[in-house]
């Protein structure tokens, strides 16, 4: 259903549940691949400027349907796919995406919207270059997030599937319901499953092997700060690479 | 796919059984003329005793906002825009037209998906792509194809109110001045809804004629449905 990345560029997506620890993972590795010398690049879920507004108001009404929900976050996506993360492929940048089309399918799928249906709408979209799954059971996810936060949001609670009036009864089931969608979706995609259980440092060595496989031998961007630093420190050394 | 009323996966967390109204769509290009007729269709109807609920593009309040900032800026891409239509047509669709059909109304809708289908597919955007996405959307009882020749409709908007940006196509850069751009995306949208009737049945009607003569034309294709459901519901006496 994905495209397959015929860019010269690389994406690199991370995915999982709430409380996984994606996101300190692709902070991680964003700081070190840019410390590497890479051109890269991050796009986060739900942040398009031109969307925004509607969803915050969507939000604050509780005016969603789980399919304007669907619609709408893949709007958003759109939006940054046009604007940011293909013409940056095309340019040969590395990509980093916290959360993509993945999220969509699982989370979307959990409300009841069609699974051909949803994978139909992202199908813009490439398949990317590596997409790191981070597992968690769900008791760890969930006590993790509800030590985190003061409160749980509507919809990230799946508040709106009438699931339990208990809001936090009601976050484990609807997260239940997405662990569930995740995991059938490994085999269907490749997602490489990382344990989110182990340390934050443990992990990362992990995510820095799979992401060197990933870029060995791959000649992207030339980060024009890099190559300068580069040029004054090895002058000799860029001369015998030349010949 | 559980229902027969929807194109295809429709909304498949909704049980919906009963949808004893009708819903009665008007397409066609801009400038055609339908927010007149659908005026007067619906006085007509409401005149003749039914329950009536009109509708048309961008009037969800969901997005209605969003896509008239949207579309005055620069940073929007023909998947960003197409995506902002569906959300629109979903929102009233779900909200509006399911639960007026629900409720016996005549829903008569100032055009459907199907121009949004059109507008795309100039634009580049995949035409599988957009006929899976309005799967969602509900047959239509009757879909009624107001065509008129594009020399027409840029005399009418000329003298009524003028042409604008969208309509004109001027994204697109067909021209450099807004009335040969009109002519020529005009005439490409007109290529698609041909293609579009064929697709989807559409009845089409001579919006070329004056006012009037249009209104009889949509009124006998409407008596015509309404009149098959009378007979339909006599039968079993």
């Amino acid at each position: 259903m994905l495209k397959p990345n015929t860019t010269k560029g690389k994406l690199i997506v991370v995915e999982g549940i709430d409380g996984s620890g994606k996101s300190t993972q692709i902070d991680l590795l964003f700081k070190w691949l840019q410390t590497q010398g890479y051109s890269v690049f991050f796009s986060e879920w739900n942040s398009s400027p031109l969307v925004k507004s509607t969803t915050k108001a969507a939000k604050k009404e509780k005016s969603f349907t789980p399919t304007t929900f669907s619609i709408l976050h893949c709007t958003d996506f759109a939006n940054r796919w046009e604007n940011g993360i293909y013409p940056l492929l095309k340019a040969g940048a590395i990509v980093l995406a916290d959360r993509y089309v993945f999220t969509a399918f699982a989370r979307d799928v959990a409300r009841g919207v069609d699974p051909e249906w949803v994978r139909n709408m992202y199908s813009f979209a490439i398949k990317p270059d590596a997409a790191l799954y981070f597992r968690v059971p769900l008791d760890v996810a969930v006590e993790r997030i509800t030590a985190a936060r003061a409160s749980l949001k509507y919809y990230e609670a799946g508040m709106d599937l009438n699931l339990s009036d208990n809001i936090n009864e009601s976050f484990k089931l609807f997260q239940g319901k997405i662990l569930d969608q995740y995991d059938q979706m490994v085999d269907e995609f490749g997602l490489t499953l990382i344990d989110g259980t182990q340390p934050v440092k443990e992990q990362q060595k992990k995510v820095r092997v799979l992401i060197k496989k990933v870029l060995r031998g791959w000649e992207g961007l030339p980060n024009p700060n890099k190559a300068a630093a580069s040029a004054r420190s090895s002058q000799p050394a860029a001369e015998k690479g030349g010949k | 796919m559980k229902s027969p009323n929807f194109y295809g996966a429709g909304f498949p967390y909704r049980d919906i059984q009963q949808l004893p109204g009708k819903l009665i769509v008007l397409e066609g290009t801009d400038g055609v003329g339908r927010s007149t007729q659908i005026k007067l269709l619906r006085r007509w109807l409401e005149d003749e005793g039914y329950a009536v609920s009109d509708t048309g593009l961008t009037r969800s309040t969901l997005t209605a906002s969003g896509l008239e900032a949207a579309k005055s800026g620069h940073t929007l891409g023909p998947l960003t825009l197409s995506l902002f239509y569906l959300a629109d047509f979903a929102d009233r669709l779900e909200n509006l037209i399911i639960p007026a059909l629900q409720a016996g109304f005549i829903v008569l809708s100032d055009r459907y998906f199907y121009s949004v289908m059109a507008r795309d597919a100039i634009r580049g955007v995949d035409k599988s792509w957009s006929r899976q996405l309005y799967g969602i959307a509900l047959r239509p009882d009757l879909i009624l194809y107001m065509k008129a020749d594009v020399p027409v409709l840029a005399q009418r908007l000329i003298h009524g109110r003028g042409l604008n940006y969208w309509e004109a196509g001027m994204d697109l850069h067909l021209a450099d001045n807004m009335y040969d751009s009109f002519l020529t995306y005009q005439n490409l949208l007109t290529k698609e809804f041909d293609e579009l009737a064929l697709t989807y049945n559409f009845v089409t009607v001579d919006a070329n004629q004056k006012s009037d003569a249009i209104f009889e034309d949509l009124k006998t294709h409407i008596l015509e449905l309404l009149h098959n459901r009378l007979t339909k519901t006599k039968k079993p006496r």
